[in-house]
Protein backbone atom coordinates (compact mmCIF):
# COMPACT_ATOMS: atom_id res chain seq x y z
CA UNK A 1 0.00 0.00 0.00
CA UNK A 2 1.45 3.28 -1.10
CA UNK A 3 0.35 6.53 1.15
CA UNK A 4 0.73 10.46 0.52
CA UNK A 5 0.32 11.98 3.40
CA UNK A 6 0.27 15.89 3.05
CA UNK A 7 1.97 18.30 5.40
CA UNK A 8 1.56 22.06 5.82
CA UNK A 9 3.73 24.34 7.72
CA UNK A 10 1.73 26.32 10.11
CA UNK A 11 2.33 28.58 13.20
CA UNK A 12 3.04 27.56 16.39
CA UNK A 13 -0.67 27.14 18.53
CA UNK A 14 0.71 29.27 21.18
CA UNK A 15 1.24 32.39 18.74
CA UNK A 16 0.11 35.84 19.17
CA UNK A 17 -1.07 36.48 16.04
CA UNK A 18 -0.23 39.89 14.40
CA UNK A 19 -0.09 41.81 11.11
CA UNK A 20 2.10 44.43 9.13
CA UNK A 21 2.12 46.84 5.87
CA UNK A 22 -1.29 47.94 7.09
CA UNK A 23 -2.92 44.58 7.78
CA UNK A 24 -2.39 43.15 4.87
CA UNK A 25 0.19 40.51 5.80
CA UNK A 26 0.97 38.45 8.55
CA UNK A 27 3.58 39.06 11.11
CA UNK A 28 5.93 36.24 10.39
CA UNK A 29 8.43 37.97 13.02
CA UNK A 30 9.09 35.58 15.97
CA UNK A 31 6.89 33.00 15.14
CA UNK A 32 7.90 29.43 15.41
CA UNK A 33 6.44 27.39 12.75
CA UNK A 34 5.51 23.33 13.38
CA UNK A 35 3.96 21.14 11.30
CA UNK A 36 0.03 20.88 11.55
CA UNK A 37 -0.96 19.09 14.27
CA UNK A 38 -3.87 17.35 12.07
CA UNK A 39 -1.51 16.55 9.29
CA UNK A 40 1.50 15.01 11.95
CA UNK A 41 -0.82 13.58 14.68
CA UNK A 42 -3.27 12.11 13.02
CA UNK A 43 -2.76 11.23 9.21
CA UNK A 44 1.03 10.87 9.09
CA UNK A 45 0.72 8.52 12.19
CA UNK A 46 -1.80 6.43 10.77
CA UNK A 47 -0.47 6.34 7.74
CA UNK A 48 3.22 4.76 9.78
CA UNK A 49 0.85 2.46 11.37
CA UNK A 50 -0.91 0.66 8.57
CA UNK A 51 2.57 0.81 6.63
CA UNK A 52 3.88 -0.92 9.85
CA UNK A 53 0.70 -3.60 10.37
CA UNK A 54 0.26 -3.95 6.48
CA UNK A 55 3.77 -3.35 4.54
CA UNK A 56 4.59 -0.70 1.77
CA UNK A 57 5.83 3.16 1.92
CA UNK A 58 4.51 6.43 3.32
CA UNK A 59 5.98 9.27 1.21
CA UNK A 60 5.51 12.99 2.53
CA UNK A 61 4.29 15.99 0.22
CA UNK A 62 4.89 19.74 0.84
CA UNK A 63 3.88 23.11 -0.88
CA UNK A 64 6.12 25.61 0.03
CA UNK A 65 10.03 27.46 -0.10
CA UNK A 66 13.23 25.47 1.50
CA UNK A 67 12.64 26.95 5.40
CA UNK A 68 9.79 24.16 5.16
CA UNK A 69 12.42 21.55 5.12
CA UNK A 70 12.82 21.45 8.53
CA UNK A 71 9.32 20.21 9.15
CA UNK A 72 9.85 18.03 6.55
CA UNK A 73 12.55 16.19 7.94
CA UNK A 74 10.51 16.15 11.35
CA UNK A 75 8.26 14.21 9.32
CA UNK A 76 11.17 11.82 8.01
CA UNK A 77 12.39 11.66 11.50
CA UNK A 78 8.95 10.15 12.65
CA UNK A 79 8.87 7.77 9.77
CA UNK A 80 8.13 8.40 6.51
CA UNK A 81 9.97 6.60 3.99
CA UNK A 82 10.66 10.09 1.30
CA UNK A 83 9.78 13.30 0.60
CA UNK A 84 8.64 15.95 -2.11
CA UNK A 85 8.62 19.22 -1.17
CA UNK A 86 7.27 21.44 -4.53
CA UNK A 87 9.40 24.38 -4.50
CA UNK A 88 6.31 27.47 -4.26
CA UNK A 89 4.23 29.41 -1.99
CA UNK A 90 0.89 28.03 -1.07
CA UNK A 91 -0.75 30.80 -2.40
CA UNK A 92 -4.43 29.43 -1.58
CA UNK A 93 -5.64 25.93 -1.29
CA UNK A 94 -6.27 25.79 -4.75
CA UNK A 95 -2.93 26.34 -5.94
CA UNK A 96 -1.73 23.93 -3.17
CA UNK A 97 -4.35 20.72 -4.34
CA UNK A 98 -3.59 21.35 -8.15
CA UNK A 99 0.27 21.17 -7.15
CA UNK A 100 -0.87 17.69 -4.73
CA UNK A 101 -2.38 16.59 -7.43
CA UNK A 102 -0.25 17.01 -10.36
CA UNK A 103 2.73 14.90 -8.24
CA UNK A 104 0.26 12.40 -7.11
CA UNK A 105 -1.10 11.94 -10.69
CA UNK A 106 1.70 10.33 -12.10
CA UNK A 107 2.89 8.03 -8.46
CA UNK A 108 -0.32 5.64 -8.13
CA UNK A 109 -0.83 6.58 -4.54
CA UNK A 110 -3.55 4.29 -3.13
CA UNK A 111 -4.16 6.57 -0.10
CA UNK A 112 -3.34 9.95 0.34
CA UNK A 113 -4.07 11.24 3.48
CA UNK A 114 -3.87 15.07 5.25
CA UNK A 115 -5.26 16.50 8.13
CA UNK A 116 -8.84 18.00 8.35
CA UNK A 117 -7.85 21.47 8.11
CA UNK A 118 -4.68 23.65 8.90
CA UNK A 119 -5.07 25.65 12.44
CA UNK A 120 -3.57 29.12 10.25
CA UNK A 121 -6.42 29.53 7.01
CA UNK A 122 -8.71 26.59 8.98
CA UNK A 123 -9.94 26.04 5.13
CA UNK A 124 -10.35 22.05 5.03
CA UNK A 125 -10.86 22.70 1.39
CA UNK A 126 -7.24 21.43 -0.09
CA UNK A 127 -8.21 17.26 0.53
CA UNK A 128 -11.46 17.41 -1.28
CA UNK A 129 -10.29 19.82 -3.88
CA UNK A 130 -7.12 17.13 -4.62
CA UNK A 131 -9.95 14.15 -4.81
CA UNK A 132 -11.68 16.48 -7.36
CA UNK A 133 -8.88 17.03 -9.13
CA UNK A 134 -7.75 13.18 -9.13
CA UNK A 135 -11.61 12.02 -9.64
CA UNK A 136 -11.09 9.99 -6.09
CA UNK A 137 -13.57 9.26 -3.69
CA UNK A 138 -12.97 11.42 -0.62
CA UNK A 139 -13.89 10.73 3.22
CA UNK A 140 -13.44 14.21 5.41
CA UNK A 141 -13.18 14.61 9.16
CA UNK A 142 -12.15 10.89 9.60
CA UNK A 143 -11.80 9.73 13.69
CA UNK A 144 -10.62 6.30 12.34
CA UNK A 145 -9.68 4.42 9.27
CA UNK A 146 -8.85 0.66 8.83
CA UNK A 147 -7.71 -1.70 6.07
CA UNK A 148 -8.03 -4.43 4.77
CA UNK A 149 -6.92 -5.27 1.67
CA UNK A 150 -8.11 -2.95 -0.77
CA UNK A 151 -10.63 -2.03 0.85
CA UNK A 152 -10.56 0.49 4.08
CA UNK A 153 -13.47 1.19 6.78
CA UNK A 154 -13.72 4.81 7.87
CA UNK A 155 -15.23 6.57 10.77
CA UNK A 156 -16.00 10.22 10.22
CA UNK A 157 -17.47 12.66 12.54
CA UNK A 158 -20.83 14.34 11.43
CA UNK A 159 -22.97 16.32 13.69
CA UNK A 160 -23.55 14.53 16.86
CA UNK A 161 -22.21 11.24 15.80
CA UNK A 162 -20.46 8.82 13.95
CA UNK A 163 -20.73 7.90 10.22
CA UNK A 164 -19.05 4.47 9.29
CA UNK A 165 -18.42 4.09 5.79
CA UNK A 166 -16.52 1.83 3.18
CA UNK A 167 -14.61 3.09 0.25
CA UNK A 168 -12.16 1.00 -2.15
CA UNK A 169 -8.69 2.48 -2.73
CA UNK A 170 -7.30 5.01 -4.13
CA UNK A 171 -9.11 7.40 -2.21
CA UNK A 172 -8.50 11.09 -0.22
CA UNK A 173 -9.17 11.31 3.37
CA UNK A 174 -8.74 13.77 5.82
CA UNK A 175 -8.09 13.34 9.77
CA UNK A 176 -9.45 14.35 12.91
CA UNK A 177 -8.90 13.66 16.21
CA UNK A 178 -8.96 10.17 17.13
CA UNK A 179 -7.51 8.50 14.34
CA UNK A 180 -3.60 8.13 15.79
CA UNK A 181 -1.49 9.54 18.78
CA UNK A 182 0.95 11.64 18.56
CA UNK A 183 4.50 10.61 18.17
CA UNK A 184 7.87 11.91 19.08
CA UNK A 185 10.63 11.59 16.72
CA UNK A 186 13.28 9.57 19.15
CA UNK A 187 17.62 10.27 18.38
CA UNK A 188 17.44 7.36 15.58
CA UNK A 189 14.77 8.72 13.48
CA UNK A 190 16.28 11.82 13.89
CA UNK A 191 19.47 10.56 12.28
CA UNK A 192 18.20 8.69 9.69
CA UNK A 193 15.59 11.50 8.89
CA UNK A 194 18.64 13.36 7.62
CA UNK A 195 19.76 10.62 5.30
CA UNK A 196 16.41 9.84 3.52
CA UNK A 197 15.60 11.66 0.06
CA UNK A 198 13.52 14.57 -0.10
CA UNK A 199 13.12 15.18 -3.70
CA UNK A 200 12.04 19.28 -4.77
CA UNK A 201 10.23 19.62 -8.06
CA UNK A 202 9.55 22.63 -9.50
CA UNK A 203 5.31 23.58 -9.47
CA UNK A 204 2.83 23.54 -12.41
CA UNK A 205 1.53 26.80 -13.60
CA UNK A 206 -1.92 27.44 -11.69
CA UNK A 207 -3.92 30.49 -11.84
CA UNK A 208 -5.04 31.18 -8.26
CA UNK A 209 -8.55 33.15 -7.71
CA UNK A 210 -8.16 34.26 -4.12
CA UNK A 211 -6.53 36.69 -2.12
CA UNK A 212 -6.88 37.78 1.47
CA UNK A 213 -7.11 41.72 1.06
CA UNK A 214 -6.76 42.30 4.74
CA UNK A 215 -6.66 41.24 8.65
CA UNK A 216 -8.35 42.25 11.79
CA UNK A 217 -7.95 41.01 15.24
CA UNK A 218 -11.11 40.38 16.90
CA UNK A 219 -12.77 43.37 18.35
CA UNK A 220 -11.25 43.41 22.34
CA UNK A 221 -13.78 42.16 24.85
CA UNK A 222 -15.18 44.39 27.63
CA UNK A 223 -13.92 43.96 31.02
CA UNK A 224 -15.11 40.84 32.96
CA UNK A 225 -18.06 41.36 35.59
CA UNK A 226 -17.27 39.60 38.33
CA UNK A 227 -20.26 37.78 40.31
CA UNK A 228 -20.26 36.56 43.35
CA UNK A 229 -19.67 32.93 44.05
CA UNK A 230 -22.29 32.94 46.69
CA UNK A 231 -24.69 34.34 44.79
CA UNK A 232 -25.92 32.38 41.47
CA UNK A 233 -29.12 33.74 41.54
CA UNK A 234 -27.28 37.47 40.35
CA UNK A 235 -25.55 35.42 38.11
CA UNK A 236 -28.71 33.73 36.24
CA UNK A 237 -30.44 37.10 35.92
CA UNK A 238 -27.32 38.49 34.23
CA UNK A 239 -27.63 36.02 31.37
CA UNK A 240 -31.68 36.26 31.37
CA UNK A 241 -31.64 40.07 31.50
CA UNK A 242 -28.40 41.70 30.57
CA UNK A 243 -26.58 38.79 27.68
CA UNK A 244 -30.14 37.95 27.01
CA UNK A 245 -28.19 34.37 25.88
CA UNK A 246 -31.22 32.15 28.87
CA UNK B 1 -27.35 34.77 -12.52
CA UNK B 2 -28.77 33.48 -9.00
CA UNK B 3 -27.53 32.51 -6.14
CA UNK B 4 -27.78 28.17 -5.36
CA UNK B 5 -27.69 26.88 -2.06
CA UNK B 6 -27.62 23.42 -0.91
CA UNK B 7 -29.50 22.72 2.06
CA UNK B 8 -28.49 18.99 3.43
CA UNK B 9 -30.93 16.56 4.56
CA UNK B 10 -29.47 14.04 6.93
CA UNK B 11 -32.10 10.72 7.20
CA UNK B 12 -34.50 12.94 5.28
CA UNK B 13 -34.67 15.82 7.38
CA UNK B 14 -34.01 19.60 6.95
CA UNK B 15 -32.36 20.95 10.06
CA UNK B 16 -31.26 24.01 11.51
CA UNK B 17 -28.04 24.40 9.38
CA UNK B 18 -30.05 23.55 6.16
CA UNK B 19 -32.07 26.94 7.73
CA UNK B 20 -29.32 28.90 8.23
CA UNK B 21 -27.49 28.27 4.89
CA UNK B 22 -30.57 29.75 3.10
CA UNK B 23 -31.22 32.78 5.43
CA UNK B 24 -27.50 33.34 4.59
CA UNK B 25 -28.05 32.42 0.63
CA UNK B 26 -30.86 35.29 0.50
CA UNK B 27 -29.01 37.57 2.06
CA UNK B 28 -26.27 36.93 -0.62
CA UNK B 29 -28.67 36.47 -3.35
CA UNK B 30 -29.69 40.41 -1.77
CA UNK B 31 -26.58 41.75 -2.09
CA UNK B 32 -26.44 40.87 -5.60
CA UNK B 33 -30.11 41.79 -6.26
CA UNK B 34 -31.06 38.27 -7.15
CA UNK B 35 -32.92 35.18 -6.58
CA UNK B 36 -32.36 32.42 -4.30
CA UNK B 37 -32.69 28.46 -5.52
CA UNK B 38 -32.40 26.16 -2.62
CA UNK B 39 -31.16 22.51 -3.82
CA UNK B 40 -31.92 19.44 -1.55
CA UNK B 41 -30.72 16.11 -2.61
CA UNK B 42 -31.80 12.49 -1.48
CA UNK B 43 -34.94 12.67 0.86
CA UNK B 44 -36.14 15.97 2.28
CA UNK B 45 -39.57 16.07 3.78
CA UNK B 46 -41.43 19.39 3.59
CA UNK B 47 -38.48 20.90 1.72
CA UNK B 48 -41.08 23.52 0.41
CA UNK B 49 -40.74 25.29 3.48
CA UNK B 50 -37.26 26.21 2.66
CA UNK B 51 -39.30 29.41 0.30
CA UNK B 52 -40.33 30.86 4.27
CA UNK B 53 -36.20 31.22 4.66
CA UNK B 54 -35.81 33.13 1.39
CA UNK B 55 -35.85 30.51 -1.40
CA UNK B 56 -37.52 31.68 -4.76
CA UNK B 57 -37.54 28.08 -5.79
CA UNK B 58 -36.59 24.97 -4.30
CA UNK B 59 -35.33 22.20 -6.26
CA UNK B 60 -34.80 18.40 -5.56
CA UNK B 61 -32.57 15.90 -7.15
CA UNK B 62 -33.80 12.40 -5.46
CA UNK B 63 -31.84 9.82 -7.38
CA UNK B 64 -29.16 8.34 -6.54
CA UNK B 65 -28.11 10.69 -3.75
CA UNK B 66 -30.14 8.67 -0.35
CA UNK B 67 -26.56 8.28 1.35
CA UNK B 68 -23.58 10.19 1.61
CA UNK B 69 -20.68 10.45 -1.09
CA UNK B 70 -19.14 13.80 -1.57
CA UNK B 71 -18.61 13.16 -5.14
CA UNK B 72 -22.54 12.28 -6.55
CA UNK B 73 -23.00 14.88 -4.26
CA UNK B 74 -20.60 17.43 -5.85
CA UNK B 75 -22.04 16.65 -9.45
CA UNK B 76 -25.39 16.87 -8.27
CA UNK B 77 -24.98 20.76 -6.83
CA UNK B 78 -22.53 22.07 -9.87
CA UNK B 79 -25.18 20.83 -12.36
CA UNK B 80 -28.10 22.11 -10.33
CA UNK B 81 -25.88 25.24 -10.26
CA UNK B 82 -25.14 25.41 -14.23
CA UNK B 83 -28.98 24.56 -14.63
CA UNK B 84 -30.32 27.39 -13.06
CA UNK B 85 -27.65 29.69 -14.34
CA UNK B 86 -26.08 30.36 -10.53
CA UNK B 87 -22.60 32.04 -10.28
CA UNK B 88 -22.43 31.44 -5.94
CA UNK B 89 -22.74 28.57 -4.70
CA UNK B 90 -23.60 28.33 -0.41
CA UNK B 91 -22.92 25.70 1.95
CA UNK B 92 -22.63 24.87 5.29
CA UNK B 93 -19.34 24.49 6.75
CA UNK B 94 -20.09 21.56 8.41
CA UNK B 95 -19.29 17.80 7.72
CA UNK B 96 -21.34 18.12 4.21
CA UNK B 97 -20.14 21.45 3.30
CA UNK B 98 -16.34 20.69 4.59
CA UNK B 99 -16.76 17.23 2.14
CA UNK B 100 -18.02 19.76 -0.86
CA UNK B 101 -17.04 23.19 -0.92
CA UNK B 102 -13.32 22.28 -2.59
CA UNK B 103 -14.82 19.60 -5.45
CA UNK B 104 -17.51 21.96 -6.25
CA UNK B 105 -14.58 24.94 -6.87
CA UNK B 106 -12.96 22.74 -8.84
CA UNK B 107 -16.14 21.58 -10.71
CA UNK B 108 -17.05 25.37 -11.10
CA UNK B 109 -13.66 26.87 -11.64
CA UNK B 110 -14.92 28.82 -8.60
CA UNK B 111 -13.41 31.02 -5.79
CA UNK B 112 -13.88 29.17 -2.72
CA UNK B 113 -13.95 30.52 1.15
CA UNK B 114 -14.73 28.50 3.66
CA UNK B 115 -16.37 28.86 7.01
CA UNK B 116 -17.47 32.79 5.97
CA UNK B 117 -19.04 35.00 8.73
CA UNK B 118 -20.00 38.15 6.42
CA UNK B 119 -22.60 38.80 3.74
CA UNK B 120 -20.33 39.59 0.46
CA UNK B 121 -19.75 42.91 -0.11
CA UNK B 122 -19.30 44.05 -3.82
CA UNK B 123 -18.57 47.16 -3.55
CA UNK B 124 -15.26 47.06 -5.86
CA UNK B 125 -15.01 43.20 -5.81
CA UNK B 126 -16.57 40.14 -4.39
CA UNK B 127 -15.19 40.38 -0.25
CA UNK B 128 -16.25 38.02 2.38
CA UNK B 129 -14.75 37.97 6.46
CA UNK B 130 -14.05 34.27 7.56
CA UNK B 131 -12.12 33.42 11.04
CA UNK B 132 -8.53 32.58 10.61
CA UNK B 133 -5.98 31.62 12.83
CA UNK B 134 -8.27 29.36 14.71
CA UNK B 135 -10.42 32.67 16.00
CA UNK B 136 -7.38 34.43 16.71
CA UNK B 137 -7.85 37.03 14.03
CA UNK B 138 -10.50 38.16 10.90
CA UNK B 139 -9.11 37.83 7.18
CA UNK B 140 -11.29 39.53 4.71
CA UNK B 141 -10.76 37.43 1.39
CA UNK B 142 -11.45 38.66 -2.06
CA UNK B 143 -13.19 35.94 -4.22
CA UNK B 144 -11.81 36.73 -8.20
CA UNK B 145 -13.07 34.32 -10.32
CA UNK B 146 -16.77 34.82 -11.87
CA UNK B 147 -17.94 31.58 -10.23
CA UNK B 148 -18.06 31.30 -6.40
CA UNK B 149 -18.27 29.11 -3.39
CA UNK B 150 -18.80 30.08 0.22
CA UNK B 151 -19.55 27.76 3.40
CA UNK B 152 -21.38 29.67 6.26
CA UNK B 153 -19.85 29.23 9.69
CA UNK B 154 -23.08 27.55 11.59
CA UNK B 155 -24.80 29.71 14.56
CA UNK B 156 -23.45 32.74 12.74
CA UNK B 157 -26.93 33.67 10.58
CA UNK B 158 -29.57 32.21 12.35
CA UNK B 159 -32.45 31.35 10.36
CA UNK B 160 -35.57 33.88 9.55
CA UNK B 161 -38.67 33.43 7.92
CA UNK B 162 -39.09 36.42 5.08
CA UNK B 163 -40.76 34.63 2.80
CA UNK B 164 -43.47 31.47 2.03
CA UNK B 165 -43.72 28.09 1.37
CA UNK B 166 -42.90 27.12 -2.56
CA UNK B 167 -43.65 24.01 -4.78
CA UNK B 168 -40.93 21.54 -5.15
CA UNK B 169 -39.55 21.05 -8.32
CA UNK B 170 -37.21 17.75 -9.18
CA UNK B 171 -34.59 17.80 -11.19
CA UNK B 172 -32.58 15.45 -13.15
CA UNK B 173 -28.64 15.27 -13.30
CA UNK B 174 -26.07 12.94 -14.23
CA UNK B 175 -23.92 11.39 -11.33
CA UNK B 176 -21.10 9.50 -11.61
CA UNK B 177 -21.01 5.74 -9.29
CA UNK B 178 -21.42 5.83 -5.89
CA UNK B 179 -18.28 5.08 -4.38
CA UNK B 180 -18.66 5.33 -0.54
CA UNK B 181 -20.52 2.98 0.95
CA UNK B 182 -22.10 4.10 4.09
CA UNK B 183 -22.36 1.34 6.60
CA UNK B 184 -23.88 2.63 9.93
CA UNK B 185 -24.58 6.17 11.34
CA UNK B 186 -24.84 6.24 15.38
CA UNK B 187 -26.28 10.10 16.04
CA UNK B 188 -26.74 10.14 19.93
CA UNK B 189 -30.32 11.11 20.07
CA UNK B 190 -32.03 13.78 22.16
CA UNK B 191 -27.71 15.47 22.49
CA UNK B 192 -27.29 18.74 20.66
CA UNK B 193 -24.36 18.55 18.28
CA UNK B 194 -21.38 20.92 19.42
CA UNK B 195 -21.12 22.84 17.03
CA UNK B 196 -24.41 23.66 16.21
CA UNK B 197 -25.03 24.22 19.94
CA UNK B 198 -26.45 27.99 21.06
CA UNK B 199 -25.35 27.07 24.35
CA UNK B 200 -22.70 25.01 25.85
CA UNK B 201 -21.19 23.99 29.26
CA UNK B 202 -17.63 23.17 29.05
CA UNK B 203 -15.19 21.90 31.91
CA UNK B 204 -11.73 21.21 32.66
CA UNK B 205 -8.97 19.41 34.61
CA UNK B 206 -10.38 21.47 37.61
CA UNK B 207 -13.03 18.80 37.73
CA UNK B 208 -10.57 16.55 39.17
CA UNK B 209 -12.06 13.42 37.39
CA UNK B 210 -14.88 12.11 34.89
CA UNK B 211 -17.14 10.85 38.18
CA UNK B 212 -17.68 14.57 38.71
CA UNK B 213 -19.28 15.14 35.15
CA UNK B 214 -22.37 14.58 36.59
CA UNK B 215 -23.01 17.97 37.76
CA UNK B 216 -21.53 19.20 34.47
CA UNK B 217 -24.53 17.28 32.73
CA UNK B 218 -27.10 18.28 34.98
CA UNK B 219 -26.76 22.08 34.29
CA UNK B 220 -26.66 21.52 30.18
CA UNK B 221 -29.13 19.31 30.58
CA UNK B 222 -31.36 22.04 32.35
CA UNK B 223 -30.33 24.77 30.00
CA UNK B 224 -30.45 22.87 26.90
CA UNK B 225 -26.85 22.88 26.49
CA UNK B 226 -24.11 20.53 24.87
CA UNK B 227 -21.59 19.47 26.81
CA UNK B 228 -18.07 19.99 25.97
CA UNK B 229 -13.90 19.74 27.47
CA UNK B 230 -10.56 21.33 27.58
CA UNK B 231 -8.16 19.04 25.18
CA UNK B 232 -6.39 17.67 28.31
CA UNK B 233 -9.32 16.31 29.36
CA UNK B 234 -9.75 14.63 26.46
CA UNK B 235 -6.38 13.23 25.91
CA UNK B 236 -6.83 11.57 29.52
CA UNK B 237 -9.94 9.68 28.51
CA UNK B 238 -12.13 11.48 31.08
CA UNK B 239 -14.11 12.77 28.52
CA UNK B 240 -14.78 11.95 24.49
CA UNK B 241 -12.61 13.66 21.89
CA UNK B 242 -15.78 15.14 19.99
CA UNK B 243 -16.04 16.97 22.99
CA UNK B 244 -12.97 18.86 22.65
CA UNK B 245 -12.60 22.37 21.92
CA UNK B 246 -10.23 24.73 21.22
CA UNK B 247 -7.66 25.44 18.36
CA UNK B 248 -6.77 21.72 17.91
CA UNK B 249 -10.64 20.64 18.77
CA UNK B 250 -13.71 21.68 17.68
CA UNK B 251 -14.07 25.94 17.09
CA UNK B 252 -17.78 26.63 18.45
CA UNK B 253 -19.35 30.05 18.60
CA UNK B 254 -22.06 29.88 20.80
CA UNK B 255 -24.62 32.00 22.73
CA UNK B 256 -23.29 31.11 25.81
CA UNK B 257 -19.97 29.21 26.87
CA UNK B 258 -19.72 28.24 30.59
CA UNK B 259 -16.68 27.37 31.56
CA UNK B 260 -15.61 25.39 34.65
CA UNK B 261 -12.25 24.77 35.89
CA UNK B 262 -10.88 25.74 32.48
CA UNK B 263 -7.93 28.01 32.81
CA UNK B 264 -8.02 29.84 29.28
CA UNK B 265 -4.62 28.74 27.33
CA UNK B 266 -4.19 30.07 24.49
CA UNK B 267 -4.84 27.39 22.61
CA UNK B 268 -8.43 26.57 24.38
CA UNK B 269 -9.52 30.17 23.75
CA UNK B 270 -8.60 29.76 20.19
CA UNK B 271 -11.72 27.72 19.85
CA UNK B 272 -14.29 29.51 21.60
CA UNK B 273 -13.66 33.17 21.70
CA UNK B 274 -16.12 33.84 19.00
CA UNK B 275 -18.59 32.76 21.75
CA UNK B 276 -21.62 35.59 22.31
CA UNK B 277 -21.00 35.28 26.28
CA UNK B 278 -18.29 33.73 28.26
CA UNK B 279 -19.16 32.91 32.28
CA UNK B 280 -15.78 31.13 33.77
CA UNK B 281 -16.19 29.67 36.82
CA UNK B 282 -12.65 29.11 38.11
CA UNK B 283 -10.81 29.11 41.78
CA UNK B 284 -7.59 30.66 40.65
CA UNK B 285 -8.31 34.21 39.98
CA UNK B 286 -5.25 34.60 37.77
CA UNK B 287 -6.89 32.19 35.54
CA UNK B 288 -6.30 33.53 32.30
CA UNK B 289 -9.80 32.91 30.86
CA UNK B 290 -10.61 35.96 33.34
CA UNK B 291 -9.60 38.21 30.68
CA UNK B 292 -11.56 36.42 27.61
CA UNK B 293 -14.93 36.24 29.79
CA UNK B 294 -18.56 38.29 29.92
CA UNK B 295 -18.77 37.58 33.52
CA UNK B 296 -16.60 36.18 36.24
CA UNK B 297 -16.79 33.72 39.50
CA UNK B 298 -13.62 33.17 41.69
CA UNK B 299 -14.97 29.58 43.26
CA UNK B 300 -14.57 26.12 44.00
CA UNK B 301 -16.40 24.55 40.79
CA UNK B 302 -17.68 22.34 43.37
CA UNK B 303 -19.64 25.04 45.50
CA UNK B 304 -20.31 26.75 42.82
CA UNK B 305 -22.09 24.56 40.19
CA UNK B 306 -24.30 23.28 42.43
CA UNK B 307 -25.81 26.56 43.52
CA UNK B 308 -25.72 27.38 39.92
CA UNK B 309 -28.34 24.42 39.67
CA UNK B 310 -30.21 25.10 42.04
CA UNK B 311 -30.46 28.60 41.06
CA UNK B 312 -31.09 27.99 37.56
CA UNK B 313 -33.29 25.49 38.70
CA UNK B 314 -35.57 28.00 40.69
CA UNK B 315 -35.39 30.67 37.74
CA UNK B 316 -36.62 27.48 34.91
CA UNK B 317 -39.52 26.60 37.25
CA UNK B 318 -40.53 30.26 37.50
CA UNK B 319 -40.72 30.67 33.70
CA UNK B 320 -42.89 27.95 33.07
Amino acid sequence: MKFLVCISKTPDTTTKIGFVEGNTRFDTDKVQYIMNPYDEWYALVRAMELKESGGGSVTVVNVGPASNDAIIRKALAIGADDAVRINADDSDSFFVASQIAAYAKDNAFDVILAGKETIDYNGSEVPSMIAELLDMPFVSYASSLEMAGNEATIARDIEGGKEVVAVQTPFVVSAAKGMAEQRIPNMRGIMMAKKKPLQVIEPVGVTTSTKISSYALPPAKSDVRMVDPENMDELVQLLHNEAKVI
Amino acid sequence: MSVLVFAESPGGKLKKSAFEAVTYGKKVADALGTDLVALTCGPAENAGVLGKYGAAKVLNAADGLSSFDSQCFAAAIAQAAEQSGANVVVLSHNSYGKSLAGRVAVKLSASCVSGVTSVPSTDGGFMVKKNVFSGKAVAEYDLQASNKVLSVMPNTFPPEETGAEVAVETISVNLPAARITVKEVKTVEGSVPLPEAELVVSAGRGLKGPENWGMVEELAGLIGAATACSRPVADVGWRPHHEHVGQTGVAIRPNLYIAIGISGAIQHLAGVNSSKTIVVINKDPEAPFFKAADYGIVGDAFDVVPRLIESMKTFKAGQN
